[in-house]
C-alpha cells in the first residue's frame, strides 16, 4: 500500500467497490447514490469521508441520512426491528457527571488495563519496551510518502525522514520523551500517557490528513471553513496541524507500524495484572467457581449478583456518566445483546456523556476527553467484554478526539465529536446495513429456503425486505440453548407473515436436506477470513458445507478486525454457567439443580466461536459482496484510510 | 395361547405409545416376550422348527410395525429365528451323526424335494460346519443354498425320522424348543451384559490425561467412562447436552457423581471445544449394515467436527443394535419427529399461528426429529461386545448373527 501512496493524488473520492456488486436493483446502488443524493460533502461511503463544515448551530443538520434512495419507502429512520438502540433510554442524561474523576486521583493506571485490548496499544506505545518491529523499511517506504505530501512537516523535523534502524528510532523516541518531559512535570502518569496517545494520533492524523489532503483536498482535520473542493488547500491543511499540536505531531511515523499488530489481550490467568484491574474496577465482579480449566485466560464472573448493588450505586458515581453507566448496567443484566445494538447504545451513551462533558481548568479538550472516553470503556469492559465492533467504534471515537483541532472552542469540539458519532451510526452500521440488504436480496430467487442461525438483525432486515419485494422464499430458523434468540427472530418473521421452519442445532443435519442457502450474520469477520460469530455458527456452516449449500455472512465492514484467530478458545466470552444447567420450561431437565456444589463438574457457557475460512462461499458487506480471502484488502485498505479515521 | 396374546398386546401398545426407552430395554423386553410365545407354541411332531419360526415371525411381525424405528425388535426377532435355525440344525446334525451319515437314506422321498435336487451330504456337511466351527469364507458361499434348505432338511429329517425312530423323535422335539429357549435366555444374558463386556476395552481406548467428548446420554458410554475410571485413569470428558432431551444433564450428573472431571457445554460450541478433544465416544441407536449409525440427533454434526479436527469418532454398540438392513434415506425412513412442545411453548406462539385465514398451510413449522444417520465414512470404530471393528467390518459381523433368510421378517403372502 505504501508503494501506491504518492500516487494516490486524485482530486475526486471514488467509491471503490470491492468484489462483486449487485446490479442496480434500485436505481442508486449503495454508496455512490448517496454520494449524489447527499451534499457533496455528504455522509458518503466513499473511501474518503469528508466531514461536512460543523458548527454547533448546525449539528444535527450536518448528520443527514440520506433517506431518498437507499431506504426502502415506509421504514422510518430505525430500521426494522433489528436494533434497540434504545435512543429513549438514553435520552435523558441527568446532569453532566463533574469531571474531576477517576482520571486524576486513580495514580495514574486506569488506563493500563480496564478498557479491553485497546489498553495494550497504548501502554506498548507509551512506555517504548516492546521490541520495535522491523519498522525499517516500512518506514523507508513510509517517509517519501509523507514527505512528499508534508513540506511543512518535513522541513519542521527533518532529522527523522532519513532513519535507519528501529534502535535509532527507539532513541530517538526516548529523546523525544525527555525533551517533552519538563514540559509537563506534574502531570500524573495517566495524563501523559493520554497526551502520549493524543500525541500519536495527532500524528496520524497528521499524516492521514496530509494523505486525504492530497486525495480530495479536505481531511477529517480540516477545519469549518475549509472547502473541501480545493485541492491546492493542502498546504494549510498541514500547516494547521503543527501549529494546532505543538509537540506531537513530528513523530515518527514508525509507531504507526507497531500500532497494526493488534495488541495482545487480557488475559486473565495472569495474576498480577487480574489484581491490578481488579483495585480499579468498579463492578466488583466475584469470580465464578468451578471454572473450566481451558479457559482460565478468559474472565467469568458470578452472574447478575452486581446489578443491584450497582442500581443502587446509580447516583453516586462520579466518574461514570449516567447514560454511560445505564448502558453498562444493561450490559451486565443482558438487556442489550447483538453487535450492532451494543455498538450503537455505547455510541450514544459516548455522545450524551460528550455532550455534557465540560473540560476541566488547566486540562486540554483532547486529552481529558480520551481519558475520561477510556474510563468509560474500561466500565463497559467491567459490565461486559468489548466486542470487536465496538473496539473499532472506540478507536473511531478517540482518534476523531485525538484529532480535534485545538483552536476550536470547547463547544464546537465537542459538537464536532458528536456530530463524528451520529457519522458513524449511521454510515457504518444503519447505511451499512441497507447496502448490504439490498445486495444479499439479489442472491436469493424464487423457491429458496433459506437457513438462518441464531437471530442477526442484518439477516432479519434482508429477510423482511425479500418478503417485502415479493420474493417467494421459505425460512428455516435454526436456534440453540441457551439464549434461543432464534425465537424472538421467528416471531418477528411470522408476525411479518414470512412462512418460517423452526428447529435447533442438533437437527442441523435433518434440515439441512431441503436447504438452499444459508445466510449468517457475524459477530467480527477478522483478517484470516475466520468468521466470530455466536456460538453454533461454525457447526452450521460446517453441516452446510458438508452438503453443499452456499454460506453466506452478513457483517458490516466496521466490523472486520486485523486481528487473526484459528480456534474459538483462545479468545472468546463465557456467559452465564448457570443458565445452562436450567433448561426453562422442561422442569423434568433437573438433573443439575446444585451443581456448583459439585467439585468435578463444569458448566461452560461460550458465547462465540470461529468459523474457519473455508465454509463461508461470500461475505456480504458494505462494500460489495466478498470471498474470504477478500477480508484482509477490506481490512488493510479501508480501515486504515478511512474506516477508523 | 391367550395368555401370551396379552403379553404381546401390552408390548405393542408400549411400542406404539414409545413408553420403552431406549434400545437395549427394548431387545431385553422383546427377547423376553419371544422365550415366551416359543415356550407356549405348542409344537406339533412335524417340523417344529418351522412351526416355532412361524410363531416368532407373526409376532415379530406386529412388533417392528408397532416401531418401524425402533430396530432393536427387528433384530431380536431376526436373532431369535437365527436361534431356531441354528439349534436345528445343530440337533439334525447330530441326529444324523447318530445316523451314521446316511445321506443317500435321508434323500430317499426324491419327489418330496425336486425343487431342491442338490441338497445332499455336502449340505449337511455344510450346515454341520456353520454350527460346529465358526464361519468362514466356504460356509459363507454355502451359506445360501444351506439356510433356503434347512427347514426342509428339518422337516423332511423330521418326517423321515417320525417313520423310523418314533422314540428318537420324541426327545428331540422337546428338546429343540429347550435350547432354543436355552439360547434365548443365553442372548437376553448378553443384552443385559453387553455393558460390561463393552466396559472391559476401555483401558484399551482410553489413555491418561485424555479429553474425550460425548453428546447425550447413553448407558453404554456411561459404564465404558466409568469402567476406564476405575482402571486409575483420570481423564476428562466434555459433554454436550444433547437437546433436545438433555440427557447430556443426566450423563453428567452421573459422571460427576462417580468421580470423573466433567464440563456440561452446549451443542453448539462442540466446534468449537473438539479442537481440544482427544476422542469422541457416543452411543447409538443402531448400527446398520453398511457401517452407518443412527444415532441421537445432533452427532452427525459432532462426527463431521470430529473429521474436521481428526478426532478419532468412536462409536459403542451392543450387538443387539447391530441390524442386518441396509439404509436407504435413513435420516428420514428411519427416523422419527418428535412433539414440538420440546422447543417451543405452544402458548408463546399461539398470537403468530394465525390458524383463522383459511388461506393456507401454517406459517410456522416446527421440526423436532430424534435420530441422525452418521455415514460410515465418519466413523472411525465401533467398539461391540465382541471386540472394535471398522464400519466397513459391519456387515460381516452382522453375518455372524442372523440368516440370510430373515431379513426380510415379513411372511410371504403363501406362507413361509
Amino acid at each position: 500500500m505504501e508503494a501506491r501512496r504518492p500516487s494516490r493524488a486524485v482530486i475526486d473520492p471514488k467509491v471503490r467497490h470491492v468484489g462483486f456488486f449487485a446490479p442496480a436493483a434500485n436505481p442508486l446502488p449503495g454508496p455512490s447514490s448517496t454520494l449524489l443524493s447527499g451534499s457533496p460533502a455528504g455522509n458518503s461511503l466513499s473511501p474518503v469521508m469528508i466531514p461536512p463544515p460543523r458548527h454547533p448551530s448546525d449539528r444535527s443538520p450536518a448528520v443527514p441520512v440520506p433517506d431518498t434512495g437507499l431506504r426502502r419507502q415506509g421504514s422510518d429512520h430505525v430500521p426494522v426491528g433489528s436494533y434497540n438502540p434504545s435512543e429513549s433510554l438514553l435520552s435523558s442524561s441527568p446532569a453532566p457527571s463533574s469531571p474531576s474523576g477517576r482520571v486524576g486521583l486513580a495514580d495514574g493506571e486506569f488506563s493500563e488495563e480496564s478498557d479491553g485490548w485497546y489498553r495494550y496499544r497504548r501502554s506498548g506505545s507509551g512506555t517504548y519496551d516492546l521490541p520495535l518491529p522491523d519498522t525499517a523499511p516500512e518506514k523507508a517506504l513510509d517517509n517519501p510518502g509523507k514527505s512528499s505530501a508534508a513540506p511543512v512537516l518535513e522541513s519542521k523535523k527533518p532529522a527523522h525522514v532519513p532513519e535507519k534502524s528501529g534502535k535509532a528510532v527507539v532513541e530517538e523516541q526516548n529523546e523525544l520523551q525527555s525533551s517533552s518531559k519538563p514540559l509537563k512535570e506534574k502531570t500524573t502518569k495517566a495524563e501523559r500517557r493520554a497526551l502520549q496517545e493524543a500525541q500519536r494520533a495527532a500524528k496520524a492524523a497528521a499524516k492521514d490528513g496530509n494523505k486525504s489532503a492530497a486525495v480530495s483536498g479536505g481531511g477529517p482535520l480540516s477545519k469549518p471553513v475549509k472547502q473541501p473542493s480545493i485541492k491546492k488547500d493542502a498546504p494549510p491543511v498541514s500547516l494547521s496541524i503543527p501549529a494546532s499540536d505543538k509537540k506531537g505531531s513530528d513523530r515518527p511515523p514508525e509507531k504507526e507500524r507497531k500500532k497494526d499488530v493488534p495488541p495482545p489481550r487480557m488475559q486473565f490467568d495472569d495474576k498480577s495484572r487480574v489484581e491490578k484491574a481488579k483495585r480499579r474496577a468498579v463492578v466488583n465482579q466475584t469470580e465464578a467457581r468451578n471454572r473450566v480449566e481451558l479457559f482460565r485466560h478468559l474472565p467469568q464472573y458470578e452472574h447478575g449478583s452486581q446489578l443491584p448493588d450497582l442500581e443502587s450505586k446509580f447516583f453516586q458515581h462520579d466518574p461514570v456518566h449516567p447514560a454511560v453507566y445505564k448502558v453498562g448496567l444493561q450490559y451486565l443484566a443482558g438487556d442489550i445483546t447483538g453487535g450492532n445494538a451494543r455498538c450503537i447504545a455505547m455510541l450514544r451513551a459516548f455522545k450524551e456523556a460528550i455532550e455534557d462533558y465540560s473540560t476541566p481548568p488547566e486540562k486540554s479538550l483532547a486529552r481529558d476527553l480520551t481519558a475520561k472516553i477510556s474510563s468509560y470503556v474500561s466500565f463497559f469492559t467491567e459490565c461486559r467484554p468489548l466486542s470487536i465492533s465496538m473496539g473499532n467504534a472506540i478507536r473511531f471515537i478517540k482518534s476523531r478526539i485525538a484529532n480535534l483541532p485545538l483552536n476550536l472552542s470547547e463547544s464546537e469540539a465537542k459538537a464536532a465529536v458528536c456530530s463524528d458519532i451520529e457519522r458513524f451510526i449511521n454510515e457504518k452500521i444503519i447505511l451499512a446495513d441497507n447496502v448490504i440488504v439490498r445486495h444479499a436480496v439479489t442472491k436469493i430467487r424464487d423457491g429458496d429456503v433459506l437457513l438462518t442461525y441464531g437471530s442477526s438483525c442484518v439477516v432479519e432486515m434482508f429477510l423482511l425486505y425479500a418478503h417485502e419485494m415479493g420474493k417467494q422464499f421459505r425460512v428455516v430458523v435454526v436456534d440453540s440453548r441457551p439464549k434461543l434468540e432464534g425465537q424472538a427472530l421467528l416471531r418477528r418473521l411470522v408476525a411479518n407473515g414470512l412462512s418460517c421452519t423452526y428447529s435447533h442445532i442438533n437437527a442441523i443435519s435433518y434440515i439441512m436436506h431441503e436447504v438452499t442457502r444459508v445466510f449468517l450474520g457475524a459477530a467480527s469477520v477478522l483478517s484470516n477470513g475466520t468468521v466470530y460469530s455466536r456460538v453454533g455458527t461454525a457447526s452450521v456452516a460446517m453441516v452446510a458445507h458438508a452438503f453443499r449449500v452456499p454460506v453466506i455472512i452478513c457483517c458490516e465492514a466496521y466490523k472486520f478486525h486485523e486481528r487473526v484467530q484459528l480456534d474459538s478458545i483462545c479468545s472468546n466470552e463465557l456467559g452465564d454457567p448457570d443458565v445452562i444447567a436450567k433448561v426453562p420450561g422442561r422442569m423434568d431437565v433437573n438433573y443439575l439443580n446444585n451443581w456448583s456444589s459439585k467439585e468435578n463438574l463444569q458448566l461452560l457457557n461460550l458465547m462465540y466461536d470461529a468459523t474457519p475460512s473455508d465454509y463461508i462461499s461470500m461475505i456480504i458487506t458494505d462494500y460489495g459482496m466478498i470471498p474470504t480471502t477478500s477480508v484482509p484488502v477490506i481490512v488493510r485498505e479501508y480501515s486504515r484510510e478511512h474506516l477508523f479515521v | 395361547m391367550p395368555d401370551v396374546q396379552v403379553l404381546v398386546n401390552e408390548f405393542l401398545n408400549n411400542l406404539k405409545k414409545r413408553k420403552i426407552e431406549g434400545s437395549q430395554a427394548t431387545a431385553r423386553q422383546t427377547a423376553e416376550l419371544l422365550r415366551s410365545v416359543i415356550s407356549q407354541q405348542r409344537v406339533s411332531y412335524t417340523n417344529q422348527a418351522g412351526a416355532l419360526m412361524d410363531a416368532v415371525r407373526a409376532v415379530g411381525e406386529q412388533l417392528i410395525a408397532a416401531n418401524p424405528v425402533e430396530l432393536a425388535v427387528g433384530n431380536i426377532v431376526r436373532r431369535v429365528l437365527h436361534i431356531i435355525r441354528e439349534e436345528n440344525i445343530s440337533l439334525t446334525t447330530a441326529a444324523i451323526a447318530g445316523l451314521g451319515v446316511s445321506a443317500v437314506s435321508d434323500d430317499d422321498d426324491d419327489a418330496e424335494r425336486n425343487d431342491h435336487p442338490v441338497l445332499s451330504a455336502a449340505s449337511l456337511a455344510a450346515a454341520a460346519r456353520s454350527t460346529l466351527r465358526p464361519p468362514s469364507l466356504q460356509t459363507l458361499l454355502e451359506d445360501v443354498p444351506d439356510s433356503a434348505a434347512v427347514p426342509h432338511t428339518s422337516s423332511s429329517g423330521g418326517d423321515s425320522d417320525g417313520k423310523s425312530r418314533s422314540a428318537d423323535k420324541s426327545s428331540r422335539t422337546r428338546k429343540l424348543k429347550h435350547d432354543v429357549i436355552e439360547a434365548v435366555n443365553e442372548l437376553i444374558q448378553d443384552i443385559t451384559t453387553c455393558y460390561e463386556q463393552i466396559a472391559e476395552q476401555a483401558v484399551e481406548h482410553i489413555h491418561q490425561n485424555e479429553v474425550i467428548l460425548t453428546l447425550g446420554s447413553s448407558r453404554t458410554v456411561l459404564e465404558f467412562l466409568c469402567a476406564a475410571k476405575e482402571k486409575k485413569r483420570s481423564f476428562r470428558v466434555f459433554v454436550a447436552e444433547g437437546a433436545p432431551r438433555y440427557q447430556g444433564h443426566l450423563l453428567a450428573k452421573e459422571l460427576v457423581t462417580r468421580g470423573l472431571q466433567t464440563t456440561l457445554i452446549t451443542d453448539s460450541a462442540v466446534f468449537a471445544m473438539i479442537s481440544r478433544v482427544n476422542m469422541v465416544i457416543v452411543g447409538a441407536h443402531a448400527v446398520m449394515a453398511n457401517g452407518g449409525v443412527i444415532a441421537p440427533v445432533g452427532l452427525n454434526m459432532v462426527a463431521l467436527a470430529a473429521q474436521r479436527h481428526a478426532v478419532p469418532f468412536v462409536v459403542l454398540a451392543g450387538t443387539h443394535k447391530l441390524c442386518p438392513l441396509y439404509p436407504h434415506n435413513p435420516e428420514v425412513l428411519l427416523n422419527e419427529l418428535r412433539s414440538p412442545s420440546e422447543l417451543l411453548d405452544f402458548g408463546e406462539f399461539s398470537d403468530c399461528m394465525d390458524f383463522g385465514n383459511g388461506t393456507s398451510s401454517p406459517l410456522l413449522h416446527v421440526v423436532n426429529p430424534t435420530f441422525d444417520y452418521v455415514p460410515p465414512k465418519l466413523v472411525s470404530l465401533f467398539i461391540t461386545d465382541t471386540g472394535g471393528h471398522n464400519p466397513s467390518y459391519m456387515y460381516r459381523l452382522i453375518a455372524d448373527y442372523y440368516s440370510a433368510d430373515d431379513l426380510v421378517v415379513q411372511r410371504r403372502p403363501k406362507g413361509s
